[in-house]
């Protein structure tokens, strides 16, 4: 009995101190945004200045501009052309069904640095000037393949009965697929659209070959930030960002836990 | 014109269902298919085909064939930088591992109620840009960092230590990054374990420890697997994380190619280098799927 609590109890602790791990830096950072002191290893005061100088910065609130018109576009293309395809994958048996798997599979897998590159070479070598065009285009080649992997994970509990159902009382395929898919699968196309919105606000390797010198994201804006030097601005902008980014992940999550 | 006349109107009114499954079928495809093959199989195969060509003395692309590149990788300082990011990353993964296991472990056996909570917990750091994780440690531990002030404030330390460029950062870095990708699987293949099994193992005789290494890590092994691919592969090309943390000497091959397409313009032998990387990561990946018999890749997403 005594041995088994004392097991318990150290469980407890060595979790705690993988979330200390896990949180302490993020924590620190935040704490820090906040702090008056521009050297900011001592606390010398509560203040919102840093906060006040960002949204100052014409370069940092283009960035985001940027990053937040990439996001939607990307969004909104990604999400489309993803849910089609995982909606084809599932009902349709095809050849060439395997090789389009591997397509849509490789891309999670292979580093993020050859997707990068490659596109670069291509974008290079078709004469298209990178710039927020090349952007959003790399974006959603990156996102489609989650969007199929969440779409299709909601998919593998979706009766097909209903469908051929649906289309047996006379309704086409396109029919079928808004009236009775699309409300099923609308929770996961909804954490997937999340998703993609999340990885694209967060993309640094990929976008860090395509971007053109006027179409900086703000992950971008921050690495040529932070390798100038460490400015509690920096720390008042990586705040804002973890809040944007952990809103967007909590409400997919409210959405998902719902749908269960 | 009349509807009737026009083919597709015909089609259409017909409702031959063939045919109508089969412009569905086309409309979901279609898209995906043309998308991926310029944007992804294209870009592939026109980074095969410029590895093979030469540099232009202007930084440009001679087209010529020749398998110059790839035997200047195997150069001993290009083979040298593989060998230490290799080594890097089988550090990053290891100490994933071995941090990663117990956690994971002690969370799959948590109560059921606090579950879904401890492992949401996991998460939240794992979406969050890994650009501003790596920045959250430079602010830690640069020299007049968070770490060293509290050391020099409490007077245990007369100078500030140098604790950023150098490896260890480098390694804390990745671990810090990588660490959430090391516990998801670990976690869905711990959380599967069937209890009775462990029961009958010790009802049967044997200590903890036999049980642990006899049944317990067999049976979740194809979440080690998983865990190891995803912490690996990764850290092979985070060149961030160097760029940022670690010292003049601290490259990994992610830094290599980014200088050859950006710095030293040598996009052929950055092309090379990418295939290889590229090679590698599908041996690990065979070598997955071979192993843990995980054909469709699931235990990866």
């Amino acid at each position: 009995m005594m041995r088994l609590s004392l097991g318990r109890r150290f469980s407890v602790f060595y979790a705690a101190l993988v979330y200390l791990f896990l949180y302490l830096p993020i924590s620190i950072l935040i704490m820090y945004s906040f702090n008056q002191s521009k050297l900011n290893a001592v606390w010398t005061g509560f203040t919102f200045d840093w906060y006040g100088k960002l949204f100052q910065n014409t370069a940092v609130l283009e960035a985001m501009k940027t990053s937040l018109t990439v996001a939607f576009i990307n969004t909104i293309a990604a999400t489309m052309i993803g849910t089609l395809a995982a909606v084809g994958m599932y009902r349709y048996h095809f050849r060439g069904k395997m090789a389009l798997e591997g397509l849509v599979f490789l891309p999670i897998v292979i580093p993020e640095i050859v997707m990068g590159i490659s596109l670069l070479a291509l974008f290079s070598q078709l004469h298209v000037p990178l710039g927020f065009f090349t952007l959003v285009a790399a974006h959603i080649t990156f996102s489609v393949p989650f969007v199929m992997v969440v779409v299709r994970a909601r998919l593998a509990g979706f009766d097909k009965h209903i469908e051929e159902a649906a289309m047996d009382l006379g309704a086409t395929p396109w029919q079928t697929f808004v009236k009775v898919t699309l409300p099923v699968i609308a929770p996961g196309v909804i954490a997937g659209a999340l998703l993609t919105f999340t990885l694209s606000i967060d993309d640094v390797v990929i976008s860090f070959f395509v971007a053109g010198p006027g179409s900086e994201t703000l992950p971008l804006k921050i690495f040529s930030m932070v390798k100038f030097g460490v400015t509690p601005e920096i720390n008042a902008l990586s705040t804002l960002m973890l809040i944007v980014t952990l809103c967007i992940v909590f409400i997919a999550e409210r959405i998902q836990q719902k749908n269960k | 014109m009349k509807p009737e006349v026009s083919p597709a109107a015909q089609v259409e009114s017909s409702r031959s269902p063939r045919a109508s499954r089969d412009l569905t079928r086309w409309w979901t495809l279609t898209p995906v298919t043309l998308w991926m093959c310029v944007l992804f199989v294209l870009p592939l195969i026109l980074v095969l085909a410029v590895s093979f060509m030469s540099r232009t003395s202007f930084g440009g692309i001679e087209y010529s064939f020749s398998l110059d590149n790839y035997s200047r990788f195997f150069d001993s300082l290009y083979i040298k930088i593989l060998w230490v990011s290799c080594q890097l990353a089988f550090l990053t993964t290891v100490l994933c591992l071995f941090i990663g296991y117990p956690f994971a472990y002690i969370i799959a056996r948590s109560p059921a109620k606090y579950r879904n909570l401890l492992l949401l917990l996991v998460i939240v750091p794992f979406w969050t840009n890994s650009l501003i994780r790596t920045y959250a440690w430079i602010v830690l531990l640069r020299t007049e960092g968070v770490i060293n002030a509290i050391l020099l404030q409490l007077g245990l330390i007369g100078s500030p230590l140098t604790l950023l460029y150098n490896d260890m950062a480098v390694l804390i870095g990745l671990v810090y990054t990588m660490l959430p990708f090391m516990i998801l699987p670990l976690y869905a293949s711990i959380e599967k374990l069937d209890r009775s099994l462990l029961e009958a193992a010790s009802d049967l005789g044997a200590r903890p420890l036999q049980t642990f290494w006899k049944v317990t890590l067999p049976l979740t092994a194809p979440g080690i697997m998983a865990g190891t691919l995803l912490v690996f592969i990764p850290s092979l090309g985070l060149f961030f994380i160097p760029d940022l943390m670690g010292g003049s000497k601290s490259i990994l091959i992610g830094n290599l190619i980014k200088n050859q397409f950006l710095s030293a313009r040598d996009w052929p032998f950055g092309s090379a280098i990418s295939i290889i990387l590229m090679a590698l990561t599908l041996l690990f990946i065979a070598a997955y799927v071979r192993i843990s018999k995980d054909k469709a890749g699931k235990g990866l997403m």
